[in-house]
Formats: structure tokens, C-alpha cells, sequence
């Protein structure tokens, strides 16, 4: 029983198609995996290896009408798959929450981020304006973002995008979701918000025990965040492991490319002291 | 004689107050110094703001600085005559990180890459079309690929393309600015290849600009660190920037990500001596393997 309640959320034969003039292309295919609580999955590929299709079918964002999903996807055993849209929707943001890669356009320019943090609070929970802002400077506090009074005031475009990055990640950890999707949430910051938003995912696993699925190319933030590795090629998983067994002694053929193709600091003269 | 040599540069920009108050002067380079010998590379590495990217433009000739000097091949690139100035334009080229915004989408692959020839060498259809091929196969690229537009190329296969363009004309140097950033782990590896065999096929200098180390250090002879306008340290080897006590230098190499699971930076700071050991171990292992 104990073990049931730790599952997360479990994919199961997914399978998803898109209809084109020449009829049905499969984009991804079998693929099956399971989120433990606290958790953090590590998903790898190169661009067009199904990564977003898969993480974007759990949160049924794509066009039904010319795509087809098939398989299972269940959050604390319900399922997802064929949700009507006014259902999912109470999950999105709530359960199961996005970020994307690309913070600015993530959020909507018009607005001050103070309003579309309030109002992602507003739609989910009975909070007034006054406790829902309470509820999002005590989060921010919490994950050691600076002067949050003054930062809700600001519009995205007055912030940089590792500080827009962090106030996205402090949003989606405010509903306390079960999961988190990062989709590539550092690929596109410098060298040190890069490690600054990876630690703040890292905060928002331990203090909410929250279950993540990290989406991305850069085996450097895989081996940085992630407990569990699922390598992906051409809509397919051709390896999951541990990641510690991964980078150690990867089975497939296609990871060990993977690792070994990856530029590196390490000389045979000085191996990993490096780092220190 | 060095090919590229900047003496003292230094660049502002100047943001007029509409209102009221004083015209604003914000200093993006200070006094930067440094020479970059012909078929060698200079890594620019530094956080975001810290002014690479208007070094490049600056070493390009698109923005004039203040004060200072670019000499290329020993002739100022600002107060250069007409001829000479097409001359360096030639030999100059740049790769960009966007490459989608580097190209004009109405036009072919072809067209692309054939414009620097049509301004510079007077070849006739027949001659043109086959030195495109060639460059086109150059980039592991083909034939089939010569009438296709932007967007029907991957952003790999794209980048490609702005890197034939670049050494159509044989040029001596080529400032790629971010050039492999946006680019997924396969793609960068093999773009970072080809550019280090164009290196040595054509004898071409790069000044390589990025914020990631690892790609970096795995193409550059020469490693500048830039912060706040500042050429803060010059590095000829991986040893020296690693061994540097600079606070800036120290910061960057903290935030390198960590290559194995076991090195996880949170970890580095407490990792004890046995654990150290463990890895080396480890190591030797990989390489019996």
C-alpha cells in the first residue's frame, strides 16, 4: 500500500500521433514511466526526440482534433487522458504545474507580474486579493527571492529572465502541485542563474515534496538535479536508470553517444579534483 | 604581425534623459587589450551584461568605440581608406547565436550563401552555383538542400548555412557570438567540430564568444574572462583558469554544472578528501573500460 502511495503520477503505453495529408504520423510511442513523490525525473534527448510532446500530452495541451494520444496517464490514480477541457484545467496549474523554457513569453507583458501571480492564485483557491498576495511574497520569501513586495510591482520585462525564470518556478510551487514540469527551465539563462533556478527547484522538491519531471538536452543539469534518468531517441525511450548507474555504466548504445560527445573539463592528467 | 590586435578599448552607451537631468553614459567596456595571432582562438567567457557581445561588434566595426584602437592586420579598422576597408569587411565575418534572424526567410540557401560572392568575386552562374555546392558539402550539407528556405532547416542545419556564408570568402577571422548556445547537446558537439577542422583546413582565427565553459575551453588556445567591461585574466590553459584565485573567475567556476552525478555542486564545497579519492578511482576504472 505504501508503495501506491509514493506513485505520483504513471504514463503508460502513450502514444501520440498527429494527423497529417498523408495520413497519421506517430510523434512519440510506448512510452511508459512512473513519478515517485519528491522525486526529481530527469528526461534527455536531442530536439525533435519527442521530449515536449511527451510532457505536453500529461497535460493534455495538445489539439485534439489533430492529434491522437493514446495510452494511460494517471495523477494519484485518475486518469488524464481524454479529460474534458473544463476538468483539466482545475489540474492545471494545480497538480500538475508548466514552466517553460522561455520565461518572457511565458508571461504576458501587459500585466505586472504581482497581477498574474495573484490571479494564478485566485482562480485555484478561495483567497481574496489581500491573501493571495500574502501567499506569494511568503513563497517567494521561502525561496530566497529578494525583496518580493517590490518585484510583484515590476512588469516581466523590467526583470532579467534568471530572475523571471525564479519568480515562474516560486508561482508554480505556490499551489504546493503534485508535479512540476520543467521544460528546459535553464537552457536559455548564463552560466550562474542557470545554477541559482536548478537550486531553487531543488528547494521547492524538498520543502513541498514536490515531484518533478526535468526536461532537457544538457546532461550537465541532469546530472545536477536529477535521481532518475529517461533517455529518449526518436519518439522512443531507449534507456531508464538511475542516474548515478546512467552516467557510470549507460547500457545503450545512443547514451553512451550521449556522454561521450558532451564537451568536457576533464584532462586524464587532473580528473574530477577540478571541480574543487 | 598579429591578425587582430585591440589596444585600450573602450565603449559607452549614452541614454539621453527625455526630461529632466543629465544625459546618462553607461560604460559597457573598459581599456581592453588583447591580440588574437593568426589561426588562433580567443574564448570570451563572462556572465550576461558583462559586454562580449559588444566586444564583437566592436572588433566587427559595427560599433565605434570611444577610445582605442582595432587593428587588424596592423590597419585601424575606424580610420581605414575605402579599399582597405572593404578589404578587412572581406576577411572579417561573423556567426550570430539567432540563426533564423540572421537570414532573410524570402530567401533560398543558395541565395544565402552566394551573397558575399556576388559582392566580392566576379563569378560567372555556372561557377557560382558549384562553389556554393562545395561550401554546402563543406558543412555537411547537400545538393538537395540548395533551394530550400530557412525554414524548412532545423536550427542546426540553419547555423550550417550562416557558417558557409561566413567562409565563402576564405576570410581570416570570424567572431561567433553565441554561435552553438541555442543548439541541443548533439548539434553543438558536431558544429563545434566542424568549426575546429574549418580551423585548421583554412587557417581561420576565431574570437569565440559564449557563456558556456565547457564549449569554450574545448575550442579556444587563449581563454579571456570579461565582467562588467573588464578583461579581468587571460588564460593560455585550462590549468590557470582553474587555478585562479580571481572572486569573478572563482564565481564562474562554482557555477560550471557538474559532470557526474557524484560532483553535484551543492556537494563540492563539503566533498571530503576520500571522496576525492573515490573518483580518481573511479576514473581509472573508466579508462581500463
Amino acid at each position: 500500500m505504501e508503495t501506491k502511495d509514493q506513485n505520483i503520477l504513471s504514463v503508460r503505453g502513450l502514444h501520440v500521433q498527429v494527423r497529417t495529408q498523408e495520413g497519421f504520423s506517430t510523434l512519440v510511442q510506448n512510452i511508459n514511466f512512473e513519478m515517485n513523490k519528491g522525486k526529481i525525473l530527469g528526461l534527455v534527448g536531442e530536439s525533435g526526440s519527442g521530449k515536449t510532446v511527451t510532457s505536453m500530452s500529461i497535460v493534455q495541451l495538445h489539439d485534439k482534433k489533430n492529434m491522437d494520444i493514446r495510452g494511460s496517464i494517471t495523477l494519484h490514480g485518475k486518469e488524464l487522458n481524454g479529460l474534458e477541457n473544463r476538468e483539466i484545467r482545475k489540474i492545471r496549474g494545480k497538480d500538475i504545474a508548466f514552466i517553460m523554457q522561455n520565461p518572457m513569453n511565458a508571461f504576458t507583458p501587459v500585466f505586472t507580474i504581482g497581477h498574474q501571480f495573484i490571479e494564478t492564485i485566485k482562480s485555484h483557491t478561495f483567497l481574496n486579493k489581500k491573501q493571495a498576495k500574502e501567499l506569494a511574497i511568503e513563497v517567494m520569501e521561502s525561496v530566497d527571492l529578494p525583496n518580493p513586495d517590490k518585484l510583484l510591482k515590476n512588469y516581466p520585462f523590467q526583470l532579467s529572465g534568471g530572475m523571471l525564470q525564479r519568480v515562474m518556478i516560486s508561482m508554480a510551487a505556490c499551489l504546493q502541485p503534485s508535479v512540476i514540469i520543467a521544460d528546459e527551465p535553464s537552457t536559455a539563462l548564463d552560466l550562474h542563474s542557470q545554477l541559482l533556478v536548478l537550486r531553487l527547484l531543488d528547494k521547492v522538491r524538498s520543502e513541498y515534496g514536490t515531484s518533478i519531471l526535468l526536461i532537457s538536452h544538457d546532461l550537465g543539469v541532469i546530472s545536477e538535479l536529477a535521481d532518475d534518468v529517461i533517455v529518449m531517441q526518436n519518439g522512443r525511450i531507449v534507456e531508464s536508470a538511475n542516474v548515478l548507474d546512467l552516467f557510470d555504466a549507460p547500457q545503450h548504445e545512443y547514451t553512451k553517444k550521449l556522454l561521450r560527445t558532451r564537451p568536457t573539463l576533464y584532462s586524464q592528467k587532473q580528473p574530477y579534483t577540478y571541480m574543487l | 604581425m598579429s591578425l587582430l590586435q585591440a589596444k585600450q578599448v573602450s565603449f559607452s552607451y549614452n541614454s539621453k534623459k527625455l526630461f529632466k537631468g543629465n544625459d546618462q553614459t553607461n560604460k559597457i567596456l573598459n581599456e581592453i587589450s588583447f591580440t588574437i595571432e593568426e589561426g588562433s582562438c580567443l574564448g570570451l567567457i563572462g556572465t550576461s551584461g558583462a559586454g562580449k557581445s559588444t566586444l564583437g561588434k566592436v572588433v566587427l566595426g559595427i560599433q565605434r568605440p570611444q577610445q582605442g584602437q582595432v587593428l587588424f592586420q596592423g590597419h585601424d579598422i575606424f580610420h581605414a581608406n575605402k579599399a582597405t576597408k572593404q578589404q578587412i569587411r572581406r576577411n572579417l565575418q561573423v556567426v550570430f547565436q539567432d540563426s533564423f534572424s540572421a537570414v532573410n526567410p524570402r530567401m533560398t540557401a543558395e541565395r544565402i550563401i552566394s551573397e558575399p560572392l556576388e559582392n566580392y568575386e566576379k563569378l560567372t552562374v555556372g561557377e557560382q552555383r558549384k562553389k556554393v555546392i562545395e561550401l554546402l558539402e563543406r558543412v555537411g550539407l547537400n545538393k538537395k538542400d540548395l533551394n530550400k528556405y530557412p525554414h524548412q532547416f532545423s536550427g542546426g542545419q540553419l547555423q550550417r548555412i550562416n557558417i558557409a556564408r561566413a567562409i565563402a570568402l576564405k576570410p581570416k577571422l570570424i567572431v561567433l557570438d553565441e554561435s552553438v548556445s541555442s543548439l541541443d547537446m548533439v548539434t553543438q558537439s558536431l558544429i563545434l567540430e566542424l568549426l575546429s577542422e574549418l580551423k585548421d583546413d583554412y587557417g581561420l582565427s576565431y574570437l569565440f564568444i559564449t557563456h558556456d565553459i565547457k564549449a569554450a575551453f574545448s575550442i579556444s588556445d587563449q581563454i579571456g574572462v570579461l565582467e562588467k567591461g573588464e578583461l579581468i585574466e587571460l588564460y593560455d590553459s585550462k590549468d590557470q583558469f582553474f587555478s585562479s584565485k580571481h572572486p569573478v573567475v572563482k564565481r564562474l567556476r562554482d557555477s560550471i554544472l557538474a559532470e557526474h552525478p557524484r560532483f553535484r555542486t551543492l556537494q563540492r564545497q563539503t566533498l571530503v578528501k576520500k571522496q576525492i579519492s573515490l573518483g580518481e578511482e573511479h576514473l581509472k576504472d573508466e579508462r581500463k573500460r
